[in-house]
């Protein structure tokens, strides 16, 4: 705080004040004070202070560390004063304080007269009660408030420390309690009043990185605070290995099969995902499911203010998304000056006037990878989103009922939607009046989602369930361990990969490690296969 | 049957209704009732005298810090009262008069205020008013107000020892005394005197709050000095030994979030604690008060007989929670021991816009704010008593009284 060189530099200020006296050394502040405030003696004592107070500052350099004017207040001094004595410990030098502020206790005593008792005992009575000296420097004339009736005493006091100053688990736990309950009534007071249920709508597929995406959606969806269903469409049928991930999930889900294979084209990737989206919704009006839907895509990533945002939606709502089109390509493009000022904003979403109204939509603008955008799912390019994705937006699922009260009428009835096979390409084909849509998220300045697709090829195998079973083709023998010697036959092919994995360590090895007679030359191989 | 079945469901929602509307704040129910919404307009006439510019605005032209530190209420209550409804320009009709001296303006390259001239500031002011105007002497100053905002009021030194020395400045011995300093029986508090928060600056805090809904993660939250090593390098002296006895048995301690650093982030931090530690210092206030308040954090104040500000207007024990010095090492035990009803009724009232405000000196002038809490003590203060106003020829006051180098003119 402020006041930490209040005195400190008052000292200094003081000296200053009464004619410049160089303070040299530490021990020159309090000095300094002393005789300034004895200022109105006649010169000759003055001078004498002077002379006794640079007597002191010397033997303060030569000792090394400030020299206590207790001993010269002892025997000169009638006034009260206060004073610091050293620090270090030396057996030489009577203090009248004893202080060790490094570990456990400290015990000192006030002292303002001469008349106290030192502390002549080194080291310091070190009595672990960690009580205060105090009661003896209050018998003794020490300075208390200025008031008899004040039990508050004015000068050094002992620095209390308890004999194990470590958290005591019990209150640690207690502590999160409170805090626990308190953020619970913040959440109560500020937070939203009545949390409809989140209708998470997800398509997806089997394919490699699909554990992937849906682990981190996974872990999303269990921290957020409402309740919350999880709608999966799987296409191709459900799996089993989608099936157990989402019953160990502990969420409540929805696992809904769609009959049709997920294509390898992005394009047609896209309209078949939107096909299964308008499955799930029809899933949710026959099953008169209520609350808010949210279309998360399994390799999007959320932010937990999305699903605090969506609680306020009315009817339909847009939220900002950023879109994140990687380039999978190990070169990037060189791009020149123009393309990099008009590289876009990777955002998609709504765009508000002055006065807080949708006036528009942000698209994402994808001239600048035109030609270089990917087109089969796995490939090294751009992904690049449609116009506006469906992630962007949030439903209320009365919207979708056939009857439902308060139902506006710019909403338009589900089953006129996609009737004639025509693609859905965003929810806003969903309404009559796309005027209507609520702009969420501080009217889509703040980002709350990324969208993101990131695929390995088509072709990539990966272990079914990831779990590995039978064993995995390729078995190196460890280097040390006794390998027994298998009498069984091998077959062919391992045999031709072991002998890979042999050939190459002998040709980075040198001859003396040559392997055991496990190996058969490749030419026996051959005459035994054939 | 059915009705009844459906009026018990209905009625229990609108009690529930009810409920939750009524709990988000705790009105403050003062010693004497909603005193912190009273209006001091129409209960109280403050005449202003007109002093020379060297006793207030020379000096705030001269270092303009003085307007930013937590000493600024003073020049801040003479421009309220200056525009105020309770002026009057008749001192004939005037309960109270205000003189504007700045006896905390005079500060040093670092910024800290020099209180060495504040006597003779304050004398030179007081003779110059006793000359001009007959309503000094007609009292003695039993009828005037001082703002003296420094650490230890009225006596003018920022070291306890030399203050309790020196006392209450003997010229204002009769006079009220509006300063930010208080403790129980202590010289430099005088009957009478009203306790004033320190100056924040109320804009700084306003462009640092963060949305209520942020959940408070912190238990207990301070950042400050423990050891004061540039004047007490062994410890013992500052505050005590209260501060440096919270590190020593709480730096290692998970819940307690303590340094000595001093973050970007201080005031957002504070608004994700439950509790604020407010230890004393050098002197037992500090703004970290007015900053916990401001920022709903539940001060636990850790100085021993320290008295508040508008302490008969604000029930600082439903508000905050008091530990002694003695008491430190037991701080965890305490502050987990609190039950939890109690933790949030404090929350509630904190959350309670008016004493937000009364803790405040915003520009300009807000109903309820500190300015209007000040005019309020003030008007709780009268009709004057009978020994108020001196016989003629009756003299109290010694004007030769007080050190030597005090009646220096100025």
């Amino acid at each position: 705080m402020m006041k930490s060189l209040l005195p400190h530099s008052g000292l200094r200020r003081s000296s200053v004040v009464t004619g410049g006296r160089s303070s040299a050394g530490a021990g020159a502040d309090g000095a300094a004070a002393d005789v300034s405030g004895a200022g109105p003696r006649a010169p000759a004592s003055s001078t004498f202070w002077f002379l006794l107070h640079a007597l002191c500052c010397l033997i303060s350099l030569f000792l090394g560390f400030r020299f206590s004017r207790l001993l010269f207040f002892m025997l000169f001094s009638t006034t009260a004063l206060y004073h610091s004595a050293t620090t270090s410990s030396s057996a030489a030098v009577l203090r009248a304080t004893t202080t060790t502020t490094t570990t456990t206790t400290t015990t000192t005593t006030t002292t303002n007269t001469f008349t106290l008792s030192f502390n002549a005992a080194n080291p310091p009575p070190s009595s672990l009660s960690n009580r205060t000296a105090l009661e003896t420097a209050a018998a003794i004339k020490a300075g208390t408030s200025g008031n008899p009736q004040s039990h508050v005493v004015v000068g050094r006091h002992g620095i209390r420390i308890r004999p194990w100053p470590h958290p005591d688990p019990v209150e640690v736990m207690r502590a999160h309690r409170i805090m626990e309950r308190v953020q619970e009534e913040q959440r109560r007071w500020y937070g939203v009043k009545e949390p409809r249920q989140v209708l998470v709508v997800t398509p997806t597929y089997s394919r490699a990185f699909q554990a992937l995406h849906l682990t981190g959606l996974l872990h999303t969806l269990r921290n957020v605070p409402y309740p919350l269903t999880w709608i999966v469409v799987e296409a191709g049928g459900t799996t089993n290995a989608t099936a157990a991930m989402l019953s160990r999930s502990g969420l409540t889900f929805v696992h809904i099969p769609f009959p049709d294979r997920m294509p390898t084209d992005w394009a047609d990737r896209h309209a078949t995902e939107n096909r299964m989206r308008l499955h799930a919704l029809r899933v949710i009006r026959e099953r008169k499911m209520d609350g808010v839907v949210v279309f998360a895509d399994d390799s999007n990533v959320h932010t937990m203010e999305l699903f605090d945002e969506v609680q306020k939606v009315q009817w339909m709502g847009a939220v900002s998304v950023g879109i994140l089109a990687h380039t999978g390509a190990a070169e990037q493009p060189r791009l020149s000056e123009e393309d990099k000022q008009n590289m876009p904003l990777p955002v998609q979403g709504p765009a508000c006037n002055s006065s807080g109204h949708l006036a528009g939509w942000h698209t994402f603008n994808s001239l600048p990878f035109a030609g270089k955008a990917a087109t089969v799912v796995g490939e090294a390019a751009p992904v690049l989103p449609r116009g506006l994705e469906w992630a962007g937006f949030v439903l209320n699922s009365r919207m979708l009922w056939k009857d439902a009260e308060g139902k506006p009428d710019w909403a338009k009835d589900l089953d006129a939607v996609g009737e004639n096979g025509e693609e859905i390409e965003n929810p806003l084909t969903l309404l009559n009046d796309p005027s209507s849509v609520e702009p969420l998220g501080n009217c889509g300045k703040k980002v709350l989602l990324w969208w993101l697709r990131v695929e390995a090829r088509a072709d990539s195998k990966f272990p079914k369930g990831w779990v590995i079973d039978p064993p995995l083709e390729n078995v190196i023998p460890a280097k040390r361990t006794p390998w027994p010697e298998t009498t069984t036959e091998l077959p062919s092919e391992l045999l031709d990969a072991k002998q890979d994995q042999e050939d190459r360590r002998l040709s980075r090895t040198n001859k003396s490690s040559r392997p055991r007679s496990t190996t058969k030359r490749k030419g026996d191989v051959q005459e035994h296969a054939n | 049957m059915g009705t009844g079945r459906a009026a018990l469901p209905l009625a229990v929602l609108l009690f529930s209704a009810a409920l939750a509307a009524a709990q988000d704040t705790e009105r403050i129910e003062g010693s004497a009732g909603d005193v912190l919404e009273d209006d001091p307009v129409g209960r109280l006439k403050v005449y202003v005298y007109e002093l020379p510019t060297k006793y207030n605005k020379k000096m705030v032209a001269k270092d303009s810090r003085c307007l930013s530190h937590m000493f600024a209420a003073e020049i801040f209550m003479h421009r309220f009262l200056l525009s105020s409804a309770i002026r009057t320009l008749n001192p004939e009709e005037a309960d109270w008069f205000y003189t504007p001296v700045y006896t905390t303006c005079d500060l040093t390259p670092w910024g800290h205020p020099l209180p060495f001239k504040s006597p003779r500031i304050m004398r030179s002011a007081i003779q110059f008013i006793s000359k001009r105007w007959p309503y000094w002497n007609r009292t003695e100053g039993a009828d005037h107000f001082f703002v003296v905002p420094h650490d230890f009021g009225a006596c003018f030194h920022y070291q306890e020892e030399k203050a309790i020395e020196r006392g209450v400045l003997p010229l204002l011995r009769r006079a009220t005394l509006v300063q930010t300093f208080g403790q129980k029986d202590h010289v430099c508090l005088k009957e009478g005197s009203i306790t004033i928060p320190p100056y924040a600056p109320p804009q700084k805090m306003k462009t640092h709050l963060v949305p209520p809904e942020t959940p408070r993660s912190i238990f207990v939250y301070f950042r400050g000095l423990f050891y004061d090593t540039a004047n007490d390098p062994e410890g013992g002296y500052y505050a005590r030994g209260a501060r440096a006895s919270v590190w020593e048995n709480f730096k290692n301690n998970p819940l307690f979030d303590i340094s000595t650093d001093h973050p970007p982030t201080y005031y957002e931090d504070m608004q994700r604690a439950v509790f604020c530690l407010c230890p004393l210092g050098w002197a037992p206030w500090s703004p970290r008060l007015v900053e916990a308040v401001v920022f709903g954090c539940i001060p636990v104040i850790i100085a021993d007989d320290i008295v508040l500000p508008f302490a008969d207007a604000i029930p600082w024990e439903e508000i905050g929670v008091f530990v002694a010095e003695d008491d430190v090492p037991k701080l965890d035990t305490i502050l987990t021991s609190i039950p939890m009803e109690v933790i949030l009724r404090k929350q509630r009232l904190l959350a309670n816009p008016s004493m937000k405000q009364a803790m405040l000196f915003p520009q300009p002038a807000q109903p309820g704010d500190a300015f209007h809490q000040i005019l309020n003590g003030l008007a709780r203060k009268l009709p004057h008593g009978k020994d108020v106003f001196l016989k003629p020829g009756q003299k109290v006051l010694n004007w030769t009284e007080g050190p030597r180098g005090d009646l220096k003119p100025w």
